[in-house]
């Protein structure tokens, strides 16, 4: 075993107990993001003159370098989690409303036609019909967002918020490569199997695309 | 054997297959309905109730500026178990006129009732719920699998899960797809034809007594799309349900329709049975509609003397002659050009001039309808069980028109 893996495998219980920090950080921000996301990316594909508005800001505020987005929310929540969490929450928005805006706009034509032409209510349309169709689509927004979350939320420990950004950084502060490595690898393993994890989700959720890939391979 | 031919009454021109006597069960009916026609056939008495009526409907969109008038005071009936085709070139107005029948658009003026009722005073879910609606490919949901799509309006209605799924296994039958086959499998892993049954499955799953079609069959391939038409005419047959049906195909429209109504540019051109189209062409863009796309193609092999009787009524000097050894869309053609349709039939001549056979337009017709749909005749349908298919359209003591 090289001598980089050492801190990981001295003090396994203080890394899981980071990592398990750091899922919490990431996971409730991507619950308040699809919370708000989703149901933002519904609003704009009924409402097509907010989409121009809404797409912009949440790309402008993706914009943000998420150091000056801490710094700039500190003054209103504070140092720790909440500012790490407010900050990734804004950060996932963007992905997560334009797949789901997206995703519906992909349903097929066909289907909506059906939907209404044999008399669903909009909601029941959405809810049986349009959201179950544009699932892939939602998932792969929630999964970038994931992705990119698990990275940003690293630098989250600069102001306090824990995460496998504490490693990092105290790596850099003693000059100990073995942490700052043993931070990353698990950062990388989170984003890896969260990238993996929501992919196989549309085919849980989705039996018929279940069925496909099963016909497939 | 299917009662068939044309029935002329009080200057009407009736073509009927069959006829239920289903409207001697509803009393109710006689008082909504004070315009009924009554059309005495030999085993019972029809009602042709109507079901559907549009009065001056218009529909006009506006947009950037510009209005375009897609239906332009269109007025019919669609009788109760009729089935009507609404054909014309793309942009007629066929689709549109169609879909403001279950308000999937709104006209723009003009009065539109289901059953005796302004659909406007409706609530729309009510009323789509009424009306069984297939598109082209059938519109299925592709995450669900077959047996939940045709269960699909009785769960929107609250049916039970097992009473669902009892009610798609029915329809399945019905739609001669197996359901220990069929029920499981997800849209995408059947065929285009399949998937179009199952279409038709889901229209008929809430027993509607109207449905609506918009091209369902335009997007199969020429062989699938035949057996198709050949096989909803024989469910039309079992379920006798308010049919209103888009194509821009003629042969389909002569092949299935009871009655055609022919769109142009937003206007109806003709409304009438095929024979009143092929006899009695409205205008010159009936006869060349007709003319140029009603191949027929099943009866291209067909010729004129094989119809023939011999028995020839004298012939008076405007009568049409025809040469014997034309194919009947020949003749039908012939036909829809010449000026003299006064008559009953043509007469028909065999090389030398004097016409040594007769036929009438009636004959001339069913053959034509007959022809298209003798397959049909062929095949055995008594594993069709009546109750499947919804007590409205299965009185026990309805008369038998076979």
């Amino acid at each position: 075993m090289p001598s980089q893996m050492q801190y990981l495998l001295d003090n396994p219980e203080r890394v899981l107990e980071l990592t398990w920090d750091h899922i919490q950080l990431v996971g409730v921000a991507i619950l308040v993001a699809t919370a708000i996301g989703v149901p933002l990316g519904i609003l704009i594909h009924r409402v097509r003159w907010l989409q121009l508005p809404v797409l912009n800001l949440s790309g402008l505020l993706y914009t943000v370098p998420s150091l000056a987005f801490f710094a700039i929310l500190i003054p209103y929540t504070g140092i720790g989690k909440t500012t790490a969490t407010t900050a990734l929450a804004v950060y996932s928005l963007l992905a997560i409303v334009r797949n789901t805006s997206a995703g519906l706009d992909e349903v097929d034509r066909a289907s909506v036609d059906a939907a209404n032409g044999m008399g669903m209510t909009a909601f029941q349309r959405l809810r049986l019909v349009e959201l179950p169709l544009a699932l892939p689509y939602i998932l792969t927004g929630i999964r970038i967002a994931t992705v990119a979350g698990i990275s940003i939320a690293a630098i989250a420990a600069v102001i306090g918020a824990g995460g496998l950004g504490r490693l990092i950084f105290d790596g850099i502060r003693t000059v100990d490569a073995n942490r700052i490595i043993a931070g990353s690898i698990m950062c990388i393993l989170l984003a890896l199997i969260a990238d993996f994890g929501i992919g196989r989700l549309s085919l849980l959720i989705r039996r018929d695309l279940r069925a496909s890939a099963e016909r497939g391979s | 054997m299917t009662y068939n031919g044309i029935l002329q009454l009080n200057g009407c021109l009736f073509w009927k297959r069959d006829c239920h006597a289903f409207s001697l069960l509803r009393p109710t009916i006689p008082s909504r309905h004070p315009n009924n026609e009554d059309v005495v056939m030999g085993k019972g008495v029809c009602l042709l109730l109507p079901m559907i009526t549009l009065e001056n409907v218009t529909k006009i969109y506006r947009a950037d500026g510009h209005t375009t008038n897609a239906v332009e005071n269109v007025s019919f009936t669609v009788n109760e178990g009729e089935l009507a085709v609404l054909i014309g070139p793309s942009g007629s107005g066929k689709t549109t006129t169609m879909r403001m029948m279950n308000r999937l658009e709104e006209a723009t003026s003009g009065v539109i009732s289901v059953n005796g009722r302004n659909i406007r005073s409706m609530n729309v879910v009510e009323l789509r719920r009424n009306i069984g609606y297939v598109i082209q490919q059938g519109g299925l949901f592709p995450h669900f699998t077959v047996a939940e799509n045709v269960s699909i309006v009785p769960r929107l209605l609250g049916w039970n899960k097992k009473r669902q799924r009892q009610r798609a296994e029915e329809l399945l039958a019905l739609v001669d797809l197996d359901p220990s086959v069929f029920a499981d499998r997800f849209p995408r892993q059947l065929s285009g034809g399949q998937q179009q049954r199952v279409g038709v499955a889901r229209a008929l799953a809430a027993d509607a007594p109207i449905i609506l079609m918009d091209e369902p069959f335009g997007a199969v391939d020429p062989i699938t799309r035949n057996q198709l038409q050949r096989w909803l005419r024989q469910i039309q047959r079992d379920v006798r349900k308010t049919i209103v049906f888009v194509t821009h195909d003629i042969n389909e429209a002569f092949l299935l329709g009871d009655r055609i109504i022919l769109m142009k540019d937003g206007q109806i051109q003709q409304n009438g049975t095929p024979a009143d189209l092929l006899r009695h062409p409205a205008s010159d863009f009936v006869k060349e509609f007709i003319g140029d796309e009603f191949a027929l193609q099943a009866l291209e092999h067909t010729y004129i003397a094989e119809l023939a009787t011999t028995e020839v009524p004298a012939m008076p000097d405007d009568g049409l002659v025809i040469s014997g050894d034309l194919s009947i869309p020949e003749a039908s053609r012939e036909i829809t050009q010449s000026e003299s349709t006064g008559h009953e039939g043509f007469w028909v001549s065999n090389g030398n001039g004097e016409p040594d056979g007769y036929v009438t337009y009636e004959e001339f017709a069913s053959v034509i309808s007959e022809g298209i749909a003798s397959d049909v005749e062929n095949e055995n349908r008594d594993e069709i069980n009546p109750e499947l298919i919804g007590k409205e359209n299965a009185k026990p003591d309805a008369i038998s028109p076979r």
